[in-house]
């Protein structure tokens, strides 16, 4: 008996039973914060997928003929133009020369770095100023009035 | 049908053989008529300086266009004999003076109908042009020491401009002004300093050429002319410097330096930026500060130099902004966040800084505000972007303690749990 | 519904109650190195929680050169509890080598590899193999510049074996370099090629545990107690798990896994690339052999060297028959040469 009483007292019943519920409850609760994250993780995300080769570079309604804007294109900027004519363009647009951001200017019909005044023509060729070399063309697409710009 | 195609085929094959006859006998009789060159065959067998042009001339572009030497110098290379070669009666001129040089070029170079046959957009006015230049003034003048077609062209074996082989080719120029320009023996008559090319190949421009092997940066010939060489005028320096520069250029012209300027009779961009050896601009330069290209002429209490300070407190502050952003994000990026939207977006924070530079042309402290403003402001949105990672931080490690109190609490239920199940046992 | 009737009925088509009895049955011998028992399940633990984590990952993981780095910004940004899930992936299995060394060593001290449990040890030789091959395929996944490189100089070290060496590496590599196509087969061989082997292996190596019974030292054989399996020990197994659970989300939290930069193939390698820290030992013993020893290449001698030590180890049960003391201490003398080998090599790699 002097064995026995040196153990907590496992035969009373209400302690047992207090013992688990508690257990219980909190095997549930943990198993609930377990759970959670996995099915958060499960459910689609806001944006469906990683876009790494293309970009969604806004809508149509907002890029009249002969504007232009710029767009995030993984972690550099990209410039996409409707032409006069309507037509889609893209390019990157940081400057060849200095790394500048280029604009689109609706009164020349050009790509313009206000930096040191680059030119480039609507197909991202340099014709004026310092830059050397042309602007890296995108490929444009449209799905329905969104405009998906992809790296060739 | 068969027929028709078969005969069709023999045409075809005859006209590719008399083509291909034609082609080859064309290239004989060429080959027959350039080897009778009598000129060459004697001064090939030539010493020293008198038989050069023979042997340089190979890679002439004149050459190359079938010109041979008595097209620019006369006489009849078909005769052997050495009078009736150089006969003055066929034309002969020999070897020009150098004060005729760029007339001697310019029976050709000046004739459009000429020139128009071998490259239609070349210029026929670099006698003209010449004759208004430092070179050429003084060689009216009677000063043969100055600098001629040849000088730059070279004599025998001149290569087109583009061809890098060329001393004229841009990133042959320099050098090509400096074997005179450079020569303290040579310049001490015109008494004009010698050390250009030594503070050119110190600047932004020369490292843009040589080490970024960007030729579209200027060389001695884009900003002195390459034919009408001469030193700008003062009050044109912004119209040379504006042809690349045209932002700089235009918003300087339309600020009030241009007038105070011109009146005090300073050379506009070279004032601040040199000339020759024109440096990397920086922040320094404007303000109040020792480094600052403003208090060379503004004194403390006017307008000049209060403009200045709130000018550079203007781009300071925005860098500083900027460098606060980039570090709050930095530090996110390294505790394991995702922050590439807001540094992309801070991308556009650097761009209005490097635009307030250009801006500073203006002189004017609200013209640079209207970019430094917008600026400020997406600096302060992308800081926010980074104090908010760094707070998703810290609320992951607090729903993190969270977790680990229950996590505590169950170990010590299931710990209770073995000891009350043990005990049973033991009973 | 009657609840006996349902166990019953579950019981005459499943058999559940003879998988009771033998869990019932099953008995752990208790003595001072009974906490040594826990770290095989803490490594089975580990391991299903990679199972998880990895298959939560395949849901949006790209195989690509192209995408497989977007792919995982994008599961660290984008997707809820991304950085969590990955990050319990990277830490766990890391640990999971840990458990399973510690495991490993426990068994070779206390012998358990003795009669009639060799097959036991070799299976976990095995295990821990494919455990290697997971890290290191699983590494380059991320297509991060540190783990591009890192594959680079590992498959170069495979390379310098004799004979197989250059088939080899192109093997592991598909082609002469490291390239997507190196991504493509390292993402087969980590969710496909791997988790079948290690599932056959895990399943013959549980087995052989059960049906030898655990291994007592020979010292404890006379004199140990027993504990029940169920409820006893199980229990205080899942009070490891469970704390292995907390360290997990502990340290996914405070040391989020960084994901670094982008691999670029023509990039120079960065200077001080080192491997995971479970090859550092190797690797920097590697550093340390003169480039010839006598008439061959030092790294082939190293390579050589370290394939007939993991030989050796791998079939030390059949070495170690003798009962006498003195061969014991031998022994135990080779297991702490190898242990602080591994310990020092992996400092002294870590310091520089």
């Amino acid at each position: 008996m002097a064995k026995e009483s040196s153990r907590p007292r496992p035969e009373d019943p209400n302690r047992r039973r207090f013992l688990d519920y508690l257990l219980g409850t909190t095997v549930v609760a943990t198993l609930g914060a377990i759970l959670y994250p996995i099915f958060r993780f499960m459910s689609p995300p806001q944006i469906v997928e990683a876009m790494q080769n293309s970009a969604t570079a806004g809508t149509l309604k907002d890029l009249p003929p002969n504007s232009g804007k710029i767009f995030k294109f993984g972690n550099q900027p990209g410039l996409i133009i409707r032409t006069p004519s309507g037509e889609l363009k893209a390019f990157s647009a940081t400057c060849t020369h200095l790394d500048c951001i280029v604009q689109y200017r609706s009164d020349t019909k050009q790509i313009w770095c206000a930096c040191h005044n680059g030119q480039y023509n609507l197909n991202g060729d340099n014709i004026g100023g310092p830059p050397p070399r042309p602007l890296e063309a995108y490929i444009v697409n449209t799905r329905g009035d969104e405009i998906i710009v992809t790296r060739s | 049908m068969p027929a028709l195609r078969s005969g069709l085929s023999a045409t075809l094959l005859l006209v590719f053989s008399v083509v291909s006859l034609s082609i080859v006998f064309g290239a004989v009789a060429k080959a027959q008529s350039q080897r009778k060159n009598s000129c060459v065959e004697c001064h090939l067998g030539l010493e020293g300086k008198i038989g050069d042009p023979a042997r340089t001339i190979d890679h002439d572009i004149h050459l190359s266009r079938a010109m041979t030497c008595n097209d620019c110098h006369g006489g009849d290379p078909s005769q052997d004999d050495k009078n009736a070669a150089k006969d003055p009666r066929k034309g002969y001129l020999g070897k020009p003076r150098t004060i005729d040089i760029p007339a001697f070029c310019g029976k050709c170079h000046n004739d459009a109908a000429f020139m128009r046959k071998f490259n239609p957009a070349l210029r026929v006015d670099q006698e003209r042009e010449y004759e208004t230049s430092m070179h050429g003034q003084l060689l009216k003048s009677g000063n043969v020491q100055v600098a001629t077609c040849i000088s730059c062209h070279g004599v025998h074996g001149i290569r087109a401009v583009s061809d890098p082989l060329s001393s004229v080719y841009p990133l042959n120029v320099a050098e090509t002004c400096a074997t005179c320009h450079s020569s303290n023996d040579y310049m001490k008559p015109f008494k004009i300093p010698t050390d250009q090319y030594a503070t050119y190949k110190t600047s932004v421009h020369a490292e843009a050429l040589y080490e970024r092997q960007d030729l579209s940066a200027p060389t001695c010939n884009d900003c002195h002319g390459n034919h009408g060489a001469a030193p700008p005028g003062i009050a044109s320096v912004a119209n040379v410097c504006g042809q690349c520069h045209a932002r700089q250029g235009e918003l300087f012209q339309a600020s009030p330096h241009k007038v105070a300027f011109d009146n005090l009779g300073l050379g506009e961009c070279i004032q601040c930026h040199n000339n020759h050896d024109i440096a990397a601009p920086g922040d320094e330069m404007i303000g109040t500060g020792e480094n600052s290209v403003c208090i060379g002429c503004h004194q403390e209490g006017d307008k000049g130099f209060i403009a200045a300070a709130s000018i550079r407190g203007k781009i300071d502050t925005l860098l500083a902004s900027i460098d606060k952003a980039s570090e709050i994000l930095r530090r996110a990026e390294h505790s394991g966040m995702e922050v590439s939207r807001p540094k992309f977006e801070l991308r556009e924070a650097v761009d209005s800084a490097t635009h307030a530079r250009v801006l500073v042309h203006t002189s004017l402290p609200e013209e640079i505000e209207k970019v430094t403003g917008p600026g400020m402001n997406i600096a302060a949105k992308a800081y926010e972007q980074g104090e908010a990672a760094l707070a998703e931080l810290s609320f992951r490690r607090k729903g993190l303690a969270v977790s680990l109190v229950f996590i505590v609490f169950l170990v010590v239920l299931v710990y209770l749990k073995i000891r009350e199940i043990e005990g049973r046992q033991a009973v | 519904m009657n609840i006996a009737a349902l166990k019953l009925w579950v019981n005459e088509r499943l058999g559940v109650d003879a998988l009771g009895d033998v869990v019932q049955k099953k008995e752990v011998p208790l003595h001072r190195h009974t906490i040594w028992y826990y770290f095989g399940g803490m490594t089975l633990f580990l391991f299903s929680v990679q199972v998880v984590t990895g298959i939560l990952l395949l849901l949006y993981y790209r195989p690509s050169a192209e995408s497989a780095f977007e792919s995982v910004q994008f599961i660290i940004t984008e997707v809820k509890f991304g950085w969590l899930i990955r990050s319990i992936h990277s830490w766990s299995s890391n640990l999971m080598i840990l458990t399973l060394f510690i495991h490993m060593f426990s068994v070779y001290f206390m012998r358990a590899y003795r009669p009639p449990r060799e097959m036991t040890w070799i299976t976990g030789i095995l295990l821990l193999l494919i455990a290697i091959s997971f890290g290191f395929s699983g590494y380059l996944l991320p297509w991060n510049t540190i783990s591009f490189f890192a594959t680079k100089v590992g498959t170069d070290i495979a390379g310098a074996i004799p004979v197989i060496g250059h088939p080899l590496l192109r093997f592991l590599r598909g082609g002469d370099e490291v390239t997507g196509a190196t991504l493509t087969r390292f993402f087969g061989f980590h969710v496909a090629v791997l988790p079948a082997a290690a599932t056959v292996l895990i399943a013959v190596h549980v087995f052989l545990v059960q049906f030898h019974g655990m291994s007592v030292p020979a010292r404890y054989e006379s004199s140990h107690r027993k504990m029940k399996f169920f409820p006893n020990f199980l229990l205080r197994d899942l009070m490891g798990w469970i704390i292995a659970i907390g360290v997990l989300a502990a340290l996914a939290a405070i040391y989020p896994w960084e994901l670094g930069e982008k691999a670029d193939p023509f990039a120079p390698a960065p200077a001080g690339i080192k491997p995971e820290w479970y090859f550092l030992f190797m690797f920097q013993t590697l550093k340390y052999i003169p480039a010839k020893v006598l008439f061959f290449d030092g790294e082939v001698v190293g390579i050589l060297a370290f394939m007939a030590g993991g030989l050796l180890w791998t079939i030390i049960p059949f070495i170690d028959r003798g009962k006498h003391q003195r061969m014991r201490i031998v022994f135990n003398i080779f297991g702490v040469v190898v242990i602080l080998f591994i310990v020092i090599m992996t400092v002294v790699g870590f310091v520089t």
